[in-house]
Order: structure tokens, then C-alpha cells, then sequence
């Protein structure tokens, strides 16, 4: 294929980067009507009305000017205080912590910082969308852990000892975990801490999805001995307060590296805008009563989706945390992609195929229980109608010839 | 009360066509129970009905609705307790509370106009003995009630597909 001119101008780091598996979805989406959207990595929630009027009431004071390059110290102070009342950690609120546009800025931040030309960050597969290209972008190589519905989608210790080379220097983490809705248990996590001090790792843990864990409780890397000073924790408003589009994370660490990475920040970004700040701060000062009864909501809405896969007879492991499930249709005889676009087509019901993910996605669909219990049932009801056309009977997982039997004589339909 | 009876009228109290399935799907209980519970709780009254919220507006019904500031004179070992049932008993009352501060009672009316409201208020609630005095409120709009806001435009405006 020949390239145009101007295609021919852009760097090839960026020319490579694969078009993205959700993109291609979307498209097919926006074109159809009375769709049910499984398929949104943000909460249904709108942000909580407190939080929407102090915003307000920021604008009417005048707050409409830059901030400090790490951002609000009054922030800062809250989310110190918020780490040290959560997880016994502590971090100075002056040089520790940076105020960013997101998760998604902090962790573009810490790859650049950190990484020189093929240095090697572990990313546990499958995993969230931005991992990968941030690492290219930054000059490293992305390796994965690929991990399965087996163990529960967790990584264990020896497999990352085992994927070190001499060349690995990060290594990222994401629990609770999107796609899968993952949890790491806290022994396994103080191994793979283990492994990271003795190799000499510098862990990023993006915990954005910390306050959604409904088994167990949430280990904060940092949290874990020797971990404090080699980890840059990712933390955000999007996910727990329903915050998305206000675009407000932060990053804390060890001084030197949240000094480099608030170089990079001041020159590219400047500050977080200060009305997203602003909400910020109202959130971590009266949202937990509101934060905790979503986090209600979203576990209720978990059994359901987890019931409803085991009515289907579609595996499905129970997700620990964030609002995510991600069961195994391969079992239709369909690959990811295959599912969800007929999925898509014949009962008008979106998910993000598991490949998007990458390859170890491959056979699963990320199904997003931030939805009404109306839509979610509904569904649910076409899913089963679908699953069963496939060839899926309810309860009973299906043998592989089954399937291709039921799929030979056409139930499957248009395929 | 126990947590998971609390659970359930929490999810009833918001979403009264629920069934003892889905929600002890929910609550990651045994339908039997939560079936068992439910009763129970209808019985000891806890559950005291399920309604439906409509906005008569929609369907082009008039509807007319007043707050009546109400005064009365409390009697002898009953209180504000038998003036009041005399009041509610009537069905145009649609609720009613006892109040601290300038008046006693708040009656909120519902009729097909304002003379029928003002018709049942001077010459059935006035009347009524131990009624000091009444104060009619009409209701201009309803922006809000038992916590569902009547146009509220936040409809789903997120993408169809997000990472
Ligand atoms: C694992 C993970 N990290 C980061 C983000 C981005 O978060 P933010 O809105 O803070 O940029 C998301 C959002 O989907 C996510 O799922």
C-alpha cells in the first residue's frame, strides 16, 4: 500500500500504533438505532449535584486562572490526607503528589519520565487500551503477562521474574482491572513486590478503580514494604465520583519522580484546569456517603450480570471490582469480534470485543454493568436469545463438537 | 431491623416492581427468603403499599393541588391526634403532617379544580371542630417529588462505546 505524502510526514512511532479495536466499534454503533450500550467504560451516574454546585459556585467566584503546575495545593493536601486515612501511606502534599489531566496524562507522564529507547515495562494482558501505545510513544516495549480466566485473570509472581530480561524496567499495574473486573490478592501482590525490589522495578499502579472493590479489600501498592519509594501511583476522580469528563487524576511518588514528570507537565500541560479541580476538592471533602452508595449500586448490578451469564451457560468468572465482567464466548463457537457484531446486529446489544484488549482477550467481550437495571436486564434477555441461537444451552457449558454441530446446521444464524 | 431487610426496602423504596428474584440476585441472597421477607414486611406494615409516581400532566389531565396551612387547639389526653384523623380520613388528603413552627397541620390537597379544593376546604376542613384556622396555597408547578424530578432533562449522554 502506498502512502501519501503527507502520511509519509508523520513519525513512524506513531504511524505504527495500530488503529484502536474500540474506534472500529464505535463506528458500527453510531449508525444503529434502539441499541443498548454494554459497552461504556464510564459510570451511568452523572457526577453527584454537590460536587456540580461547588463547580458552580467556584465559576461565580472568579476561579478561572491557572494554578499551580502541580496543581491546587489544597487539593494536594486532600488527596494526601485521603492516602494516608485509606492506605497508611503518606506523601507530602509539596513535592509528592502532581495534579493531572486524568489517569490518562499522569501515566503518559510517568512513561516519559521513566523510560529511554527499548527499555521494557510488563503489562499484564489483557489489559486497559492506553498501556501499549503510551509505552511505544515513550520509546519503551510493551511486554506482556498474558493472564486467563484459569487464574482469575491475576498475575503471579513467577511469571513476572520469569519475563524479566535485562531490559525491564517497569512494571504496570492495573487492580481492580479493566477489562476483566480482576482483583489481586494481597499475598501474591507482596510477592510480586518482592520480585520488583529484588530486580530493581519501578512499579506504576494505576488503582483507578480502587474505591469499586467489592471482594475483599483493596491493596494500594504502595501500601506494600519497600514498594513506597519505587511505585508512581495513579489515582483518579473519574471512576469512583462519576468524574469522567471533568478530567482530573493525580500521580503520587517519590519526589525525583514526580518532580520529572511535573517538568513534562508544566511544559506540555501547564495545570489541571481549575474548575475540575475545583470539583475535585468538593469530592474528596463530602463525596464518600455518595461515592459509597454507587459502589453499592454497581455490586448489586454485579450479581445480576454474574447470575445472568451462569443462566446462559456462558463462563463467566465473578469480577472482584470495577464494572466490568468478561465472560468467555468462545464458547458460541464465535471469536470476539464475530460475537459482538452479531451480537450487535441481530439484538441491537453493544460490548467491547475481549481482542481489543489484547490477544489474551481474545474469546471474552468486556460487558460494563454501569447501566440501568432496566437495560441491563433487557440485555441480558437478548444476549440469552442470541447465546441460544449459537447453539449455548442454559446451564450447560457446551462441548466444543456440539457447537460446531449446532453451527453446521445453521442456527447460528449468518454465518 | 436487620441489614439485609434494610437492603430490600432501600431497593423497593426507589424501584417498587422489583421481584423477590432480581433482588435477591442483588443482594446475592436465596429468593425464598428474600420472598419471606418481603411478607413479613408487608405484614408488620413496614411495607405500606406500592404506588405509582405519574406526572397527570403528560397524559393532558388537569389536576389541582394546595397546601393548607392548618391551626387547630389540641385537646385533652388525644393532643392533635383525633382533630387530625377527622382530616385525613377525607380522601381528597393526600398527605399530611404535623408541624413545628406557625401552624399545626400541613394538608396537601389534590382536586379537579380550585373550587372543588376551596369548596372542601371551607366548607368541610374549616368546619371541623377544633379548626382554628386554614391558609390555602395553591401549587403553581411541581418541580420535584418523593425524590423524582418531574422534567428532569439528565437523560444517558455518554458515548455508546468508551475504553
Ligand atoms: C484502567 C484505567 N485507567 C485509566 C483510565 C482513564 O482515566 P482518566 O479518566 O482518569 O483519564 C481508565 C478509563 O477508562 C481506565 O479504565
Amino acid at each position: 500500500m502506498t502512502m501519501s505524502k503527507w502520511a509519509q510526514r508523520i513519525n513512524p512511532a506513531v504511524q505504527n500504533i495500530p488503529p484502536s479495536g474500540i474506534r472500529k466499534f464505535f463506528d458500527l454503533v453510531a449508525e444503529m438505532k434502539g441499541v443498548i450500550s454494554l459497552g461504556v467504560g464510564e459510570p451511568d451516574f452523572v457526577t453527584p449535584w454537590h460536587i456540580r454546585e461547588a463547580c458552580i459556585y467556584s465559576l461565580e467566584k472568579g476561579y478561572t486562572m491557572y494554578t499551580s503546575n502541580w496543581g491546587l495545593l489544597e487539593l494536594r493536601e486532600a488527596v494526601a490526607a485521603e492516602l494516608q486515612n485509606t492506605y497508611n501511606v503518606q506523601y507530602n502534599p509539596r513535592n509528592e503528589i502532581l495534579i493531572t489531566v486524568g489517569v490518562s496524562e499522569a501515566l503518559d507522564l510517568a512513561m516519559r519520565a521513566l523510560l529511554q529507547p527499548g527499555d521494557e515495562v510488563l503489562i499484564p494482558e489483557p489489559s486497559y487500551v492506553s498501556y501499549a501505545p503510551c509505552t511505544t510513544l515513550a520509546g519503551g516495549k510493551p511486554v506482556f503477562l498474558p493472564t486467563s480466566l484459569d487464574n482469575g485473570f491475576q498475575i503471579s509472581a513467577d511469571q513476572v521474574r520469569a519475563a524479566i530480561t535485562p531490559n525491564t524496567r517497569v512494571l504496570l499495574l492495573c487492580y481492580p482491572n479493566n477489562p476483566t473486573g480482576a482483583v489481586m490478592e494481597r499475598e501474591e501482590l507482596a510477592r510480586i513486590a518482592e520480585v520488583a525490589v529484588e530486580h530493581d522495578l519501578v512499579v506504576i499502579s494505576d488503582e483507578i478503580y480502587d474505591r469499586l472493590t467489592y471482594v475483599g479489600q483493596h491493596t494500594c501498592m504502595s501500601s506494600l514494604p519497600g514498594m513506597q519509594e519505587r511505585t508512581i501511583l495513579l489515582n483518579g476522580f473519574s471512576k469512583a465520583y462519576a468524574m469522567t469528563g471533568w478530567r482530573v487524576g493525580y500521580a503520587a511518588g517519590n519526589p525525583d519522580f514526580i518532580g520529572a514528570m511535573t517538568k513534562i507537565h508544566q511544559y506540555s500541560m501547564l495545570c489541571t484546569p481549575i474548575t475540575g479541580q475545583m470539583a475535585a476538592l468538593e469530592a474528596l471533602k463530602n463525596g464518600r456517603a455518595g461515592m459509597r452508595r454507587m459502589v453499592e449500586h454497581y455490586n448489586r448490578r454485579r450479581h445480576l450480570v454474574v447470575q445472568a451469564f451462569k443462566d446462559m451457560g456462558v463462563p463467566c468468572f465473578e469480577p472482584g471490582g470495577a464494572f466490568y465482567a468478561f465472560p468467555q464466548v468462545s464458547v458460541t463457537g464465535l471469536s470476539s469480534e464475530q460475537f459482538a457484531e452479531e451480537l450487535l446486529k441481530q439484538e441491537q446489544v453493544a460490548l467491547v470485543p475481549g481482542n481489543a484488549f489484547g490477544k489474551s482477550g481474545e474469546g471474552f467481550v468486556r460487558v460494563s454493568y454501569a447501566a440501568s437495571i432496566d437495560d441491563l436486564s433487557e440485555a441480558f434477555r437478548r444476549m440469552a436469545r442470541f447465546v441460544r441461537r449459537c447453539g449455548v444451552r442454559p446451564r450447560v457449558i457446551s462441548a466444543p463438537s456440539q457447537i460446531s454441530a449446532a453451527r453446521q446446521e445453521g442456527i447460528c444464524q449468518t454465518l | 431491623m436487620n441489614n439485609v431487610e434494610k437492603e430490600v426496602l432501600e431497593l423497593l423504596e426507589n424501584n417498587a416492581r422489583l421481584t423477590a428474584e432480581e433482588i435477591a440476585v442483588m443482594l446475592n441472597a436465596d429468593a425464598a427468603e428474600i420472598k419471606r421477607i418481603i411478607r413479613e414486611l408487608e405484614d408488620r406494615k413496614a411495607i405500606l403499599g406500592y404506588i405509582t409516581l405519574v406526572n397527570w400532566e403528560k397524559v393532558g389531565e388537569e389536576k389541582v393541588s394546595a397546601l393548607i396551612e392548618v391551626r387547630i387547639t389540641p385537646q385533652r389526653d388525644v393532643g392533635f391526634d383525633a382533630v387530625a384523623e377527622r382530616i385525613y380520613r377525607f380522601p381528597e388528603v393526600r398527605s399530611m403532617r404535623l408541624m413545628s413552627g406557625t401552624y399545626d397541620l400541613a394538608v396537601f390537597l389534590e382536586g379537579r379544580s380550585m373550587r372543588e379544593i376551596s369548596n372542601f376546604v371551607s366548607t368541610k376542613l374549616a368546619t371541623i371542630e377544633g379548626v382554628v384556622s386554614t391558609t390555602t396555597h395553591f401549587v403553581l408547578k411541581a418541580y420535584k417529588q418523593d425524590g423524582v424530578i418531574m422534567e428532569d432533562g439528565e437523560e444517558d449522554r455518554r458515548l455508546v462505546i468508551s475504553p
